[in-house]
């Protein structure tokens, strides 16, 4: 069979292919990576040592503000995106994407969304400041001229998440290989599904925050403003309204990630196939009704500080039936420790840790105490650092045999394995104790009391930092002359792409449906 | 394939009404913010004007309100409480005079906006007459006393025994006069 298409960059720009388009997605998440992951060792050089360093405070703001934005949307998200379009079309026996030129399009609105973002830094003024949330007033009454490109920025990319998500649900219902019911589909495909619809559900909750500030700033409403009969209160309900769904949006295609991987390296089914499928439906069912939690020192009253504390430690219970279901996966498995695998295991140990730190801030009375400390900062560390960041790993090495035919080195992975496991609790776990003890985030000093825990951070996120060149060495060096991949590389591995599809993947994914059984 | 891209053309349409829906849904959480804060008194929101009618007074029980009075960014007043706080009886009828005096050389026009707290609070605080229920205009160099009236209710729960009353003043002779010159 011939591949038609155009050659060099006209490739790029013009594919409506959706391993192209996946390839990009993922290099471009992984160039944020390293964008967002420059800021943070701003950040960690500057609070190195108690005391002004290196940065004025003002700038400081303008990192923590960018590292969590450029974080969130143009690192988790992207990488997450860049896997559905890999994964989605070969797990469900589809020829591509449903919607191939609207692929096309979201991917290409993100460089400029965050060329507008990034541009911010080098205006007058410099660049939003006010922390990835952009709390009112601090993002409309006194913000920085540029916040503006901000907004453009975050509409663009919500764009950009709404047409990936709409492509993925049409994809998933209208484009299964006959024989593919729903409660055959491959977990990964499951949590993307109910990621999709989150992402249709919040994203545009979030476009309508964004507009609202921008008239705030300069069309004379008063939403946020109170001399205007605003209220700025009312910004946190309609922005957690969108947040907390959003971290779900984040960390639910890794649970998927890491329910193929398990398996497979466990030699064993996964453990409770449709548990798994309901709790995360009803993970993502609870993210609508938990938001205030992140808003408990606001004054609420206290059967509402009850509500949404009972409604989020509901949450521990379908994400324990998950965490209980991996480990029953393991257990009594013929285990082998590959890279993915590893990444994978430590992905369920970590998270479990971010979701104890999260139990913890769920309790009401205790968060006046957490609330804007490093202990926040800790805990959603744990959850994406470990969580959607090792997922998305252990799944780039798990199906790099596949989409290339090549294998990556099994020695430097595991040295990025290692590494990144130590460093990512140096870093992230002395948080929790400067946290408990009171340590403010977003505060480019700090008193003495804090100075070891905040030494071994910062040492930790150098390494941290520089551990993952080990990912980008390995990945090029495997690309450039890689050992050839088995056609099944991994010998526990199931479903279409390894089953019902030669290695390395071809352009054109299944012009006739694969047969199911 | 035209059946399938039928198919995808009518699910696209129904998402798209999803992703519309939710966008609008993020501009109706403003009204239902508010309403919800007006039925529960939560975000310490007081009420509209109340009557003096008929009220009973508990006498076994006092209840310390507070008063506070803050000024917004670029508003060049000055603003305070004759009183600092009152002991009350709840149903008893209380009269407070705040003072304001515009110090600038402009003639501005102010609002102010009042909060209680504890939240809880604000169902019972029931005021007959208060100058947040208007606007107030101070020629440059003007000086007034404005009374505010207030009752609390005698159904105030037991907990509560010290109230805060505070009140913002934002300078809107920006707005008033937009909306001047748009009306003309």
């Amino acid at each position: 069979m011939s591949d038609h298409r155009p050659t060099g960059i006209k490739r790029w720009l013009y594919t409506t292919n959706h391993k192209d388009i996946g390839t990009m997605y993922l290099w471009f998440s992984f160039i944020m990576f390293l964008t967002g992951g420059a800021m943070a060792m701003v950040i960690r050089a500057e609070l190195y040592q108690p005391g002004l360093q290196f940065v004025e405070p003002g700038f400081f703001n303008q990192m923590t503000t960018m590292h969590g934005l450029i974080m969130v949307f143009g690192a988790v998200m992207p990488s997450m995106v860049g896997l559905a379009n890999w994964l989605i079309p070969m797990q469900i026996g589809a020829p591509d994407m449903a919607l191939p030129r609207m692929n096309n399009w979201s991917f290409w609105i993100l460089p400029f969304a965050f060329t507008l973002l990034l541009s911010s830094l080098f205006m007058e003024g410099g660049a939003p400041n006010f922390g990835w949330t952009f709390y009112a007033p601090l993002s409309t009454t006194y913000a920085p001229p540029s916040t503006d490109f901000f907004i453009l920025g975050v509409h663009m990319m919500g764009i950009s998440s709404i047409m990936g998500a709409i492509n993925v649900i049409v994809t998933i219902f209208n484009m299964r290989a006959p024989g593919m019911t729903l409660m055959k589909m491959p977990l990964f495909v499951w949590t993307w599904l109910i990621t999709a619809f989150l992402l249709i559900m919040v994203m545009p909750v979030l476009a309508g925050v964004v507009t609202m500030m921008l008239t705030d700033r300069h069309f004379g409403t008063a939403f946020f403003d109170a001399a205007g009969g605003g209220d700025p209160v009312m910004f946190q309900h309609i922005f957690w309204f969108f947040g907390h769904p959003e971290v779900y949006i984040m960390v639910l295609p890794a649970f998927g990630v890491v329910s193929e991987i398990i398996p497979a390296f466990s030699r064993k089914k996964l453990f409770g196939y449709s548990s798994m499928v309901y709790a995360t439906a009803s993970i993502a069912l609870l993210s609508f009704i938990v938001w205030a939690h992140h808003m408990f020192a606001v004054g609420m009253p206290v059967a509402g500080e009850l509500f949404f504390m009972i409604a989020t430690m509901l949450i521990a219970v379908p994400t324990g039936v998950k965490v209980f279901n991996w480990i029953a996966t393991m257990w009594q498995g013929s285990l082998t420790f590959e890279t993915p695998m590893l990444f994978s295991i430590a992905f369920v140990i970590l998270f479990t840790i971010g979701g104890f730190s999260g139990v913890m801030l769920a309790m009401a009375p205790v968060d006046f105490q957490y609330h804007d400390t490093y202990f926040v900062v800790a805990h959603f560390h744990y959850v994406l650092f470990p969580g959607a960041i090792f997922g998305t790993t252990a799944a780039v090495y798990y199906w790099f045999p596949k989409w290339t035919g090549k294998m990556y080195n099994e020695t430097i992975g595991k040295w990025h394995f290692w590494l990144s496991m130590v460093f990512v609790n140096l870093t992230f776990f002395p948080m929790h104790f400067s946290g408990l003890a009171g340590m403010p985030r977003r505060i480019p000093d700090y008193n003495m009391m804090f100075a070891d825990y905040n030494m071994w951070a910062s040492i930790g996120a150098f390494g941290l930092g520089l551990t993952q060149v080990f990912f980008f060495v390995t990945i090029i060096m495997a690309i450039r002359n890689g050992k050839k991949a088995d056609e099944k590389q991994w010998d526990g591995a199931t479903g279409l792409e390894w089953d019902a599809m030669p290695t390395p993947a071809p352009y054109h994914s299944f012009s006739t449906p694969p047969k199911v059984d | 394939m035209t059946e399938q891209a039928q198919e995808n053309k009518k699910l696209i349409r129904r998402l798209i009404g999803i992703v519309g829906g939710m966008f609008l849904f993020a501009f109706a959480l403003v009204p239902l913010y508010n309403v919800f804060c007006d039925i529960t008194g939560i975000n310490g929101k007081t009420r509209g004007q109340a009557l003096y009618q008929n009220v009973d007074i508990d006498k076994s029980r006092v209840v310390t309100v507070e008063f506070l009075t803050n000024i917004n960014r670029g508003m060049p007043w000055k603003f305070e409480s004759r009183l600092r706080s009152i002991d009350v009886h709840p149903g008893e009828l209380n009269e407070v005079i705040f003072y304001a005096k515009n110090t600038s050389k402009f003639d501005i026009v102010g609002q102010s906006v009042p909060s209680v707290s504890p939240g809880k609070a604000a169902l019972y605080l029931n005021k007959t007459e208060c100058f947040c229920f208007d606007q107030q205009t101070l020629l440059a160099g003007e000086e007034i006393e404005m009374p505010m009236k207030f009752f609390i209710d005698a159904d105030i729960p037991e907990d509560i025994t010290r109230l805060t009353l505070s009140y913002q003043l934002f300078n809107i002779t920006d707005s008033v006069y937009a909306e001047s010159v748009g009306t003309k």
